[in-house]
Order: structure tokens, then C-alpha cells, then sequence
């Protein structure tokens, strides 16, 4: 992919699981924008995601990954933990490290998600929609270039994904972001490029041309859709 | 109000038991003798109360605080897990009321002994039912501990024990349950005070409304504990 901006993070390589060969030859390079990597079940979309966060995978990964020290995480399950206030969830990723704890941020990046006065709430007195804005406001305290969403959006009610995900592409404007998803429908609202992880390869496919988000309305969303549904069942 | 009800119900249900079938007082004792037991033995029924309770106490926290610290010292050691692990296993296995008369021989007729009795029943529960909590952290949870690349300490402090709050509480209640019969077993097996040495000498004298008064105190205290670890418990669980 001819890119002129520098890669936030980039994978080569292959990956086995136990003696079966996931994907090889892969190649992905995250620049800023929004990456979307669509694909059936069990092709290996999470297992590429957490390889390039350094989480631990199930598979044997053979090749170069580089991605930067710090990444924005979101996962499908908020994450939040039960017994934290809202806020210390927020600050967990400096809690865990360590050091300096910087609540001023907590708290702004809290209003920019729409949670102002929710600081000293248990998780479990919010919402699902309002526990994964919380979600996306741990992932910005970060401040990194590179922003890793696994199925962040697939449980939460229609209304509510489609709102978290413009609040997303708002806040992480400017950063590398790598949406792992199941569903062709969110990938080509959402992404600047589109790739889709199936049978042991990555392949890149349209996005529309504008810059996201989308809506149907946008011209040419429904062939794009099609196309991309078509290449999904033949892949599965 | 609702113990209160049970408390009556119970008390109806045992003059109910007697009147029907003629139990001899020295076998079962009316309700109404127990209490009389109870008022007119109440200085030395406290003393040897206070006793009991101390040792249930003193027990009940180094206990805990043992418990608490090798749940944690596994859950941060893999090479400990394996180690102890099977041995916390079989030690739940051992009837530990087998262990009195060893104890009573080794530490004394005194405190000691009941107090490293209490310890005991006390000790190999809490450590796993706790150290179970610690170990179930969701996977998720631990990403996040990955991800910030934090020390084992953080990510017990953080993730970890959060998670695991509720299966300590529960563990506390269990351990407020046993505590007593720890102590009063440690009493039973040789002592010269507490409920436990109270009830022998009843019993060895047919003062059976004697026993069953120090018995029922017996009951109280555990009921009492049982009621402080489950308000810390939901406290802890919330």
C-alpha cells in the first residue's frame, strides 16, 4: 500500500495454532486512520490485534512485529474493574505502571466521553454504553499513537455502537487505529482502509472513498456492502 | 426481629420435644432450667466466656492474617503454587480435631494450644478459598496488567485482589464459623477454663442444664461472629 505517512505500527509473518497454519504471509502496516479487519470466525483477526499489543496469544507467531511502548486498548468486554471507582479505572493504566497519577486528565478525558459527575460511581451503577465510554476514556489516557479496538462495539445496542463509534472516531482522530470486527457493516462506516483476514490470508478491499464515518446514504455504501458480504460467504 | 422469631420458634420447638416425649431432665433439659443454669452460674459462665472468645479472637486473626498471606504469597509465586498447592489440598483432608490431643501435648494445657487450634480450622480454608479468588482473575482483566507491562505486585494490588474481595468475604464467614468449634475442641481435649472445659465439667457432674447453658452461649458467639464477617463481608463484596 503506497502510504506516504509513516506506519504506527506494522506485522509480518505467519502464525500456527498448535500444528495448523492460521495465516502466513501476512503484511499490515497501520498508518494514521482507521484500519477495519473484517473476516469469518477463527481466521485469526484477535490473534493478529493481540499480537501487535504484546498480549499472549494461543498461536506460535513467526516474523516481525513493531508497534510503539504505549497502546490504547478496547476490548468487546469493557474491562472495567468491579471494585475501582470509575475514575481509578480510568487511571488504571498508571496504576499499574506506577508513578505519577494524572487525575487532571482523567477527569477531561471523562467529560469528553460524556461522563462528567461519574467519576466516583463502581462500574456496575453504569450502563453497558456508559461502562464502555468509561472503557474509551482509559484507552486515551494512554495518549498513543497506536489504538488497538477488538470488537469494541459488537455488544452494545444499535444506538449506542453507533454513538460510540463516532465518539471514537472523534476522540482517536489522529492516531493509528486498528478495528478488529466481524461485521461488514461497521468496517465500511468506520474504516479508511478495509482489510479482510481469511483462509490464511490478508487481502485488502474497497473502503469507500470520503472520509468516515459513513451512513448508508453515502453513495455507494450498498455496493460496497454486497461485495464485501459476497466475499464473506465465500470465505466461510 | 426475624432471629428473634427463629430464636422463639426453636425455644417452643424444644419445650414442645420434652413435653411429648418425657425426656428425664438429666438427658434433655426444659428451656426454662437452662436459663435458671444460666442466671444463677452468669459470673462464671462470663469468665469463662471471655475466655473462649479471647481465643477465638486471637485465633480468628492470626488466622487470617496467615491465610491471607499465603493465598498471596502462592498467588505471586508459580513455583510456591506448585509447591503447596497439593499439600493445601490434603490438608483439608486432615480432620484437624485429630490434631487437639498433639496440640495440647506440644504447646500446653493453656491458651496456646486452643488459640493454634482456632489458627488451624481457620487457616487452611481461608488460604483457599482466597487464593482460588486471586487465581480467577478474568484473562481480560490481566490484558490490561500486560499491556501496562506491570510488576506482579501492581497487577495483584490492581487486578487481582479487586476481583477476589468477594471470595476472601466469603472465606472470613466460613472462617467466623469454625473459629469457635476450634477453640472449644482445644478446651475439650484439656483445659482449666472456657466454654469447652465448662461443658466437660458439667457433664462429667450430670449438670446437663449447666452444659447446655454454656453450649447455647457457645451458639451465640458463633452466630455473633457469623453476623461481624458477613457485615464485613458485604461491605468487602460491594
Amino acid at each position: 500500500m503506497a502510504q506516504t505517512t509513516a506506519s504506527a505500527a506494522t506485522i509480518e509473518g505467519a502464525a500456527w495454532h498448535g500444528d495448523t497454519l492460521l495465516f502466513s504471509g501476512l503484511s499490515l502496516a497501520l498508518p494514521i486512520g482507521w484500519t477495519c479487519l473484517i473476516g469469518p470466525s477463527g481466521a485469526g483477526k484477535s490473534t493478529v490485534l493481540r499480537l501487535l499489543a504484546g498480549l499472549s496469544t494461543a498461536t506460535r507467531f513467526e516474523g516481525t512485529i513493531s508497534s510503539p511502548s504505549r497502546i490504547g486498548y478496547m476490548a468487546q468486554e469493557d474491562l472495567l474493574q468491579p471494585r475501582l471507582s470509575v475514575l481509578s479505572n480510568v487511571l488504571i493504566g498508571q496504576h499499574l505502571r506506577g508513578g505519577p497519577v494524572d487525575t487532571d486528565l482523567a477527569m477531561a478525558l471523562l467529560e469528553a466521553v460524556g461522563l462528567t459527575g461519574f467519576e466516583r460511581r463502581r462500574p456496575k451503577a453504569l450502563s453497558s454504553g456508559q461502562r464502555q465510554r468509561v472503557a474509551l476514556a482509559r484507552a486515551l489516557m494512554e495518549d498513543a499513537p497506536l489504538a488497538l479496538l477488538d470488537e469494541s462495539f459488537s455488544a452494545l445496542d444499535a444506538a449506542n455502537r453507533i454513538k460510540m463509534q463516532d465518539l471514537a472516531r472523534d476522540r482517536l482522530a489522529g492516531r493509528a487505529v486498528l478495528l478488529v470486527t466481524h461485521d461488514p457493516f461497521e468496517a465500511l462506516r468506520l474504516g479508511d482502509r478495509i482489510f479482510m483476514l481469511a483462509n490464511g490470508r490478508l487481502e485488502q478491499v474497497d473502503a469507500l472513498p470520503a472520509t468516515p464515518p459513513h451512513s448508508p446514504q453515502t453513495e455507494g455504501f450498498g455496493a460496497h456492502y454486497d461485495r464485501i458480504l459476497l466475499q464473506l460467504l465465500a470465505a466461510t | 426481629m426475624r432471629g428473634f422469631l427463629t430464636a422463639i420458634s426453636f425455644i417452643l420447638l424444644w419445650q414442645a420435644v420434652i413435653l411429648v416425649t418425657h425426656v428425664p431432665p438429666y438427658i434433655f433439659p426444659p428451656p426454662l432450667a437452662v436459663a435458671r443454669a444460666m442466671l444463677s452460674n452468669a459470673g462464671m459462665l462470663f469468665d469463662n466466656a471471655l475466655v473462649t472468645s479471647g481465643e477465638v479472637l486471637i485465633g480468628l486473626l492470626i488466622g487470617t492474617i496467615l491465610g491471607v498471606g499465603l493465598a498471596v504469597a502462592m498467588a505471586l509465586s508459580a513455583r510456591l503454587r506448585l509447591a503447596l498447592r497439593p499439600a493445601l489440598v490434603i490438608s483439608q483432608a486432615v480432620p484437624v480435631f485429630a490434631l487437639a490431643p498433639v496440640l495440647t501435648l506440644w504447646l500446653g494445657y493453656g491458651l496456646t494450644s486452643k488459640i493454634a487450634m482456632t489458627v488451624l480450622i481457620v487457616f487452611f480454608p481461608l488460604a483457599s478459598v482466597f487464593l482460588d479468588g486471586l487465581l480467577a482473575t478474568p484473562a481480560g482483566s490481566l490484558d490490561l496488567g500486560q499491556l501496562a507491562a506491570a510488576s506482579r505486585w501492581r497487577v495483584l494490588w490492581w487486578l487481582r485482589l479487586p476481583h477476589a474481595l468477594p471470595s476472601l468475604a466469603s472465606g472470613l464467614a466460613i472462617a467466623a464459623i469454625y473459629a469457635p468449634i476450634g477453640a472449644v475442641i482445644g478446651e475439650w481435649v484439656g483445659a482449666s477454663k472456657g466454654l469447652g472445659f465448662v461443658m466437660l465439667m458439667a457433664n462429667a457432674r450430670s449438670k446437663t442444664d449447666l452444659m447446655f447453658a454454656a453450649l447455647l452461649i457457645v451458639v451465640a458467639l458463633t452466630v455473633m461472629l457469623h453476623f461481624f464477617a458477613s457485615v464485613v463481608a458485604r461491605r468487602m463484596a460491594g
